[in-house]
């Protein structure tokens, strides 16, 4: 096989990056499905050529082609998102503590030794970007150029936030838990990121501090050695090399919770362009989606292939049935769902697709057991977060 | 139960008990340590604004922040980098701020 110098389509280039190209040395681009979207794939430390948002700090996207692959998302293709680029880049786990103060009866210094004589629970759950899919709202907002690559689903392994909440000891004066990481701003003015939940949300029984993810220590850039996991919420609040866990007495008004991640408290958390003067809230869980991974949209399948194949997932009720639409979104078919990981976890689905060669016009709609189901027509927010509209794709069969 | 049937349960249990144990890993020990690539060889258009962008927004992050954002118009650009010394602090002098969205504005965005 011959690689040159040049350009591929989305998912030719995913494909090779998840391939075994040596590195990034051939500067392979991508065209990700929107205006200026042209990128370039690199491989940072501890990863596989991922597609470069921004090396300062480090943004990386997922290749889409890797969600076709299997239910989890390897950890060198798993995205990144820093929001501040003080990084560390070298995190010594051993030395690693985790504070646990504020309105608790005893604070504690928790070591990883100390997690692991506390029982491990493991989790199957989707990590997606507020912003996924950012790029692809109309008309266009200002933050980071996602495309649909900012998700990945991994198998993680560590302790109950409960269970270090109870040996802390919660005092009734508990309100919100704040969650601090090692990283931090290049400037002193810039306000450290913090997240904070609700105590309700904070006890919920498949919230972990987690020390692994699909059996192997995280990545650094993924959070080693330990990273909040809020299954069914968006990544925000799944803070990495978490390294501070503050009981609050007072709902958070630091700016990542009071002024930043604010998603609109309107029908669909959707607004007109341009509107101004409707109540936020602090964005939460995750709306219902699904995606085609194998043919993407432009793509050619094989006339033998014969299939429709792509993954699901929601907030936390679990999936309930996929559709698809192989003529417009005209009329609607049953998918199969495969098996189930669990209601947080990417849930796999397939779809027959005998049909002559020729164009046409695909499109997958998911519906979870809460009774949400995605729409045709696409929510708007000047933040970009929560798209969750139908996806279609153009597809020749040939 | 026979002591010989005792003796093979009691090696099942074990490896049962084993195989858990090796089944869930256990929190890391040690340094996990990576060099990233700065900004990777990425830097500001040239003309007119850009040492001004060069000396304010490269503080805190690559020019590819700004060089991925879709045509943003004026007044939006003005809005980023009023967020930018507002919000999060950076050090821009009030009459930089114009100049530097002009520059981002003729470069990056929809004029």
């Amino acid at each position: 096989m011959e690689l040159g110098r040049g350009r591929f389509l989305a998912g030719a280039g995913a494909a090779l990056a998840a391939g075994a190209l040596p590195g990034a040395a051939l500067a392979q681009t991508v065209q990700l499905p929107f205006a200026n979207g042209e990128r370039t794939l690199v491989a940072f430390p501890q990863k596989r050529p991922l597609i470069l948002l921004t090396p300062r700090p480090p943004q990386l996207e997922t290749p889409f082609a890797v969600f076709d692959q299997g239910v989890y998302t390897p950890n060198d293709a798993f995205f990144v998102r820093w929001h501040l680029a003080n990084v560390p880049q070298s995190v010594d786990a051993t030395a690693h503590r985790i504070a646990v103060t504020g309105e608790v009866s005893s604070a504690l210094s928790l070591s990883m030794d100390d997690l692991a004589k506390m029982p491990a629970v493991d989790v199957t759950a989707v990590n997606q970007c507020s912003g996924n899919s950012r790029g692809l709202f109309t008309p266009r907002v200002a933050g980071g150029q996602w495309g649909h690559g900012a998700m990945g689903n991994a198998v993680w392994t560590g302790v109950r936030l409960r269970d270090i909440l109870d040996r802390a000891g919660l005092k009734p004066t508990a309100k919100q838990v704040q969650f601090d990481g090692l990283d931090g701003p290049t400037l002193p003015a810039t306000p450290d990121f913090k997240k904070s939940l609700d105590v309700s949300v904070a006890r919920m029984d498949d919230v972990i501090v987690a020390y692994a993810m699909n059996g192997e220590p995280l990545p650094v850039l993924n959070g080693y050695p330990v990273r909040l996991i809020v299954p069914g919420w968006f990544a925000t609040y799944w803070v990495k090399m978490l390294s501070s866990i503050h009981v609050l007495d007072h709902a958070d008004d630091n700016f990542w919770m009071k002024t930043a991640y604010r998603i609109p408290d309107t029908p669909g958390n959707s607004v007109a362009p341009g509107t101004t003067g409707y109540p936020t809230i602090p964005i939460n869980r995750m709306a219902v989606r699904s995606f085609v991974t194998n043919v993407a949209d432009g793509g050619t399948l094989p006339a033998g292939t014969k299939q429709l194949r792509g993954i699901a997932f929601d907030g936390g009720s679990g999936i309930k049935h996929v559709e698809v639409s192989t003529d417009g979104a005209a009329t609607w078919h049953d998918a199969v769902l495969e098996r189930d990981y669990g209601k947080y976890s990417f849930r796999r689905w397939n779809a027959r697709f005998d049909v002559p060669p020729g164009p046409y016009t695909v499109a997958v709609r998911a519906t979870a057991n809460d009774g949400a189901t995605q729409k045709a027509t696409p929510i708007w927010n000047p933040s970009g977060y929560l798209l969750n509209a139908i996806e279609s794709y153009k597809v020749t069969v040939a | 139960m026979t002591k010989h049937s005792l003796v093979v349960l009691a090696c099942i249990a074990a490896l049962g008990a084993s195989a858990l144990a090796a089944g869930k890993p256990a929190p890391p020990k040690g340094v996990s340590s990576i060099s990233l690539p700065g900004d990777a060889g990425m830097a500001f258009k040239p003309g007119p604004g850009a040492a001004a962008a060069q000396a304010n927004c490269l503080t805190c992050h690559s020019s590819a922040y700004v060089s991925t954002q879709p045509a943003l118009t004026k007044a939006q650009w003005t809005a980023e980098v009023t967020k930018m010394k507002n919000v999060y602090g950076a050090p821009i002098a009030d009459d930089q701020v114009a100049p530097i969205a002009d520059y981002l504005t003729a470069n990056y965005g929809k004029p």
